[in-house]
C-alpha cells in the first residue's frame, strides 16, 4: 500500500498527487515512468514521473482525468493508499551537455517534461522551454517549469493566457529566429497528435527530436508485449526498450491505432463509473 | 496361503478423472478436472503393484518416494502420504494438476508397460487437496543460520528455492515484479486449469515458514542483484525469473489492433481477471473466430481460454502434424473436447488488417514434413503454391519465450548464453559467486516442474555456499 501525502487540483479534470514510495524515489531518473493500481479489482496503468524527492522518499504524478482509472484516482485524497506503486520503470532519458535543448510540454505532457528539463539543465544545458494547453485551465506548473528551465515560454491553444497558438508556434519561432544550429536537440511530451506535429515541423528543420510514448501497458516490464510499436521499421516494446524515441522513426499511425484499442470498453467502464457514483458512490 | 493372495490382483485401467462436461466448462473458468474422491484415490493408489526397482521414482525431476505415498494412500494414511510428498515437493497441489506425468513418472510405471499407469498425478493431487481442505501444518523448520538470501521471482522455481532455503534456517525475501506472487502459475497457467486459490494457498505456507514476499518490486530496476548483495547485506541470490520475453513471428502485420502475445491474452485473462470486465477494471476483446499460433501448453491453454471468453471458434495454428504437438496430452484432449480447431500442417506468412489497423484474415502456408531435424522432430517443408487465406479477428501468438533480460542486463559478472539465458552449471551455480539461477531463466520455456527441480538444486548449492562461507 502507498500513502497518498499530498494533492493539488489544477482543474477539475487535471490533478497531482505526492506518493509515499520510497524504493522508487531512491532509483528513479528522469524521464522514467511508475505503473499503479488503485485497488484489488483495478487495472494496471503506466505514469510517467513529474517529479521525485529522494530524501522523502516520495514521487509525484500528475494525470488528467480521461479514463475510469483516472477518474476514480482523481477521488483520492491525503491520507488515502494505492495498492500497487511500481517502478522505476523504463529507461531513463539519455542525459548530457548536448549545448541548447528545448523542452516542449504540451498539456499533461508539461509535468514528464520537469524532471527531464532539470536534469538538462544540471548538466549544462542551455534549455528552452516551452509549455502549452488547450487554455489558461489546464495550464500548470509554470513556475516550477520556470525554476527549471533557462528561460520559459507560455502559450494557449484558445489565447486565454499569455499567447494563442501551439507549442510549435513557438518552436518555429524561435528556430527562424536563432537558426537550426542554435539548437541541438528537441525533447516533446505531449498528447499523441501533439507529438506527431512537432516531430513534423523538427523534421523540416533537421532537428533531433525525442518523444515519450504513451501505450496501453499490462505489466510493464517486458512481459506481454501490448505496448509494441514500431519505430524505424523494427518493433520496439515502450517498456522497457522506450518510453522515449527517436520522434522522426515512430510509426505515428500504428501507435495512434494501438491506443485505441480498448477504445469502447473504455468507455463503457467510463459509464459504468459514473452511473455508480451519481447514486451514492459505493466506491 | 493362496497363489492368489501373493499375486496382486492387476487392475489394467485408470481410475476415471471426474471433469465438467465439455460443452459446458467451454464457457466457464471454473476447474476443469474435479479431483478425485477418497474411495477413487485409495482405489487408484492400490493399483501400484509396488514393485521392487520403483523406476518411476527417476521420472520425478523432485524425486518424490512415489511407492512410498502411493502405499501410504492405500492404507488411507493421508497424513503420511503428504508428510512423504512434502519431503520433496514445496507445491503439490500445483504439480499434482500442472505436471506432464505421461512423459515423467508415469512414463517408467511397470503397470504402464501392458496396461495404464497408475494415475500418479491424480493421487498426489488428492493428498494435496486433501491437506489443504484440513489445514495446513508448517513444516519443522530449523534454527536461524542468521544468513540472508533473495530470491528473484516468485514462480515454480523461486517458490520451490525459498522454501527449501527458509526449511534450513535461512531468512529468505522473495521479490516479485507483479502484484501478486506465483509468477507463471498466476499470469500464464488459467483458471480452469490451475485454480488461483490453490496458488494463492500454498503460497500462504510459505509465508507461515517465515519467507518475506515483497510484491511490487522489479529487480533490474528499483534495485539491482549487485546492489542486493552490497548494500542490503544479502548473503546469496536465487535468480528464477523466468521466460518473459515474448517471441513474435516476424511477419507483416504483426502489430495490427486484434493481436496478442499469449502472454498478453494469459495476463489479461488470468492475473487481470478481464473476464470478469467491467466488474473488473481490465479489458481484452475477443472476436467471433480466433486463431491461437504455436502447438504447446501456452498454446492450448489460449485456445481454451477464447472459447471462454466468447469466441465462436478457436483454432489451433501449427505447423508439424498431432504428433509432434509439444502440449501435455491431456490438454490436447481437453482443447479437442471442448471444440477447440487444429489447422496442422500450417503457419502463417501475413496478418491482413483492415483500414482501422483491425486483424481480418491470415494469410497461411501449409507444410508437409520433411527428415528429422536436431529436435529428433520431422522438419516441417512449406508446400510451395499452397498458400490460403483464413479469415480470423483475432490472433494470439504462443510460439514460446525468451528470457526477459530486465536482470541479466544489470547484473555484474554474470555470464549469459547466446540465446541471453543464464549460464549455469549443474549446482545452478552462475560465474558470479553466491549468485544462483535456475528455471525457465537458464533453460528457456519448460515445464513448471522442471523449474522446480532447479529450484531445489540451486536451495542445495546455496545451502552448501551459506555453511561454507
Amino acid at each position: 500500500m502507498f500513502k497518498i501525502l499530498e494533492k493539488r487540483e489544477f482543474s477539475p479534470v487535471m490533478k497531482e498527487l505526492v506518493i509515499k514510495a520510497p524504493r522508487v524515489a531512491m532509483k528513479c531518473q528522469a524521464g522514467q515512468f511508475i505503473i499503479l493500481r488503485i485497488h484489488e479489482e483495478g487495472e494496471r496503468i503506466p505514469l510517467t514521473i513529474a517529479d521525485f524527492n529522494r530524501e522523502k522518499g516520495t514521487i509525484t504524478i500528475v494525470f488528467q482525468e480521461v479514463g475510469k482509472t483516472t477518474m476514480e484516482l482523481g477521488t483520492l485524497n491525503v491520507g488515502d493508499y494505492v495498492r500497487d506503486f511500481v517502478g522505476p520503470l523504463g529507461e531513463p532519458t539519455h542525459i548530457e551537455n548536448f549545448g541548447t535543448v528545448v523542452c516542449i510540454g504540451g498539456g499533461v505532457g508539461i509535468a514528464p517534461v520537469h524532471p527531464i528539463a532539470r536534469a538538462l539543465k544540471e548538466a549544462g544545458n542551455h534549455v528552452i522551454g516551452i509549455i502549452g494547453s488547450r487554455n489558461k485551465d489546464l495550464l500548470f506548473w509554470e513556475d516550477e517549469m520556470r525554476e527549471v528551465c533557462s528561460e520559459l515560454h507560455v502559450t494557449t491553444d484558445d489565447g486565454s493566457y499569455v499567447r494563442k497558438g501551439f507549442v510549435t508556434d513557438v518552436l518555429k519561432e524561435i528556430v527562424n529566429e536563432r537558426g537550426t544550429e542554435s539548437v541541438a536537440r528537441v525533447i516533446a511530451i505531449g498528447p499523441q497528435p501533439m507529438m506527431k506535429v512537432t516531430c513534423g515541423v523538427t523534421k523540416e528543420y533537421g532537428l533531433k527530436t525525442i518523444v515519450s510514448l504513451n501505450a496501453v501497458m499490462v505489466d510493464g516490464t517486458g512481459m506481454c508485449g501490448c505496448c509494441r510499436v514500431s519505430v524505424g521499421g523494427e518493433t520496439k516494446f515502450v517498456c522497457v526498450d522506450g518510453p522515449e524515441f527517436d520522434g522522426h522513426q515512430v510509426d505515428w499511425t500504428q501507435l495512434g491505432r494501438r491506443a485505441a484499442i480498448f477504445k469502447s470498453e473504455e468507455q463503457q467502464a467510463v459509464e459504468k463509473y459514473k452511473s455508480q457514483c451519481s447514486c451514492g458512490g459505493d466506491k | 496361503m493362496s497363489e492368489e493372495k501373493k499375486k496382486k490382483e492387476i487392475i489394467p485401467d485408470k481410475n476415471p478423472m471426474p471433469a465438467q462436461d465439455p460443452m459446458e466448462r467451454a464457457r466457464n473458468f471454473n476447474e476443469v478436472a474435479l479431483g478425485y474422491d477418497e474411495e477413487a484415490a485409495v482405489a487408484e493408489a492400490q493399483r501400484c503393484l509396488q514393485c521392487k526397482k520403483e523406476p518411476c521414482r527417476q521420472g520425478c525431476p523432485v524425486e518424490v518416494n512415489i511407492p512410498q505415498f502411493l502405499r501410504q494412500v492405500a492404507e488411507r494414511d493421508f497424513e503420511g502420504a503428504i508428510k512423504t510428498i512434502k519431503d520433496k515437493n514445496a507445491l503439490p497441489a500445483i504439480c499434482g494438476r500442472v505436471c506432464p506425468q505421461e512423459s515423467q513418472c508415469e512414463s517408467y510405471c511397470t503397470l504402464g508397460k501392458k496396461h495404464q499407469p497408475v494415475s500418479i498425478g491424480r493421487v498426489e493431487r488428492f493428498c494435496a487437496d486433501w491437506e489443504l481442505n484440513k489445514g495446513v501444518t508448517p513444516p519443522e523448520i530449523q534454527a536461524s543460520t542468521t544468513k540472508k538470501v533473495a530470491v528473484i521471482g516468485s514462480g515454480p522455481s523461486g517458490l520451490t528455492c525459498a522454501a527449501d532455503l527458509a526449511k534450513k534456517g535461512h531468512k529468505v525475501v522473495v521479490y516479485e515484479a507483479l502484484h501478486v506472487a506465483g509468477g507463471v502459475l498466476m499470469y500464464g497457467i488459467p483458471e480452469f486449469r490451475l485454480p488461483k486459490d490453490v496458488v494463492q494457498a500454498e503460497i500462504q505456507n510459505l509465508k507461515k515458514m517465515g519467507v518475506d514476499i515483497e510484491v511490487d518490486s522489479v529487480i533490474g530496476k528499483a534495485a539491482t542483484v549487485d546492489e542486493l548483495i552490497e548494500e542490503e547485506g544479502y548473503d546469496a541470490v536465487f535468480i528464477g525469473t523466468g521466460a518473459g520475453l515474448p517471441y513474435f513471428l516476424r511477419i507483416p502485420g504483426e502489430n495490427a489492433c486484434g493481436v496478442y502475445s499469449a502472454n498478453e491474452f494469459l495476463t489479461r485473462t488470468n492475473l487481470m481477471k478481464a473476464y470478469k470486465f467491467p466488474n473488473w477494471d481490465t479489458p481484452i476483446k475477443v472476436g467471433d473466430k480466433v486463431a491461437v499460433l504455436g502447438g504447446g501448453n501456452v498454446a492450448m491453454d489460449s485456445a481454451r481460454t477464447a472459447l471462454r471468453l466468447g469466441a465462436k471458434e478457436s483454432w489451433i495454428v501449427y505447423r508439424r502434424s498431432k504428433e509432434e504437438l509439444p502440449a501435455r496430452a491431456e490438454e490436447v484432449e481437453h482443447a479437442v473436447e471442448e471444440g477447440v480447431k487444429f489447422a496442422l500442417l500450417t503457419s502463417p506468412v501475413e496478418i491482413y488488417q483492415d483500414d482501422n489497423g483491425w486483424v481480418t484474415g491470415m494469410k497461411c502456408i501449409r507444410f508437409e514434413l520433411g527428415e528429422p531435424d536436431a529436435s529428433g522432430r520431422r522438419r516441417p517443408v512449406a508446400v510451395e503454391g499452397s498458400e490460403y487465406d483464413m479469415e480470423i479477428s483475432n490472433v494470439v501468438v504462443a510460439i514460446g519465450q525468451g528470457p526477459n533480460p530486465l536482470v541479466p542486463r544489470t547484473t555484474r559478472g554474470l555470464d549469459l548464453t547466446k540465446k541471453g539465458n543464464i549460464a549455469a552449471d549443474e549446482s545452478a551455480a552462475t560465474s558470479k559467486p553466491g549468485v544462483y539461477a535456475g528455471g525457465d531463466i537458464v533453460t528457456g520455456a519448460a515445464t513448471v516442474i522442471m523449474a522446480m527441480g532447479a529450484g531445489r538444486t540451486a536451495a542445495n548449492s546455496i545451502h552448501e555456499y551459506l555453511v561454507n562461507k
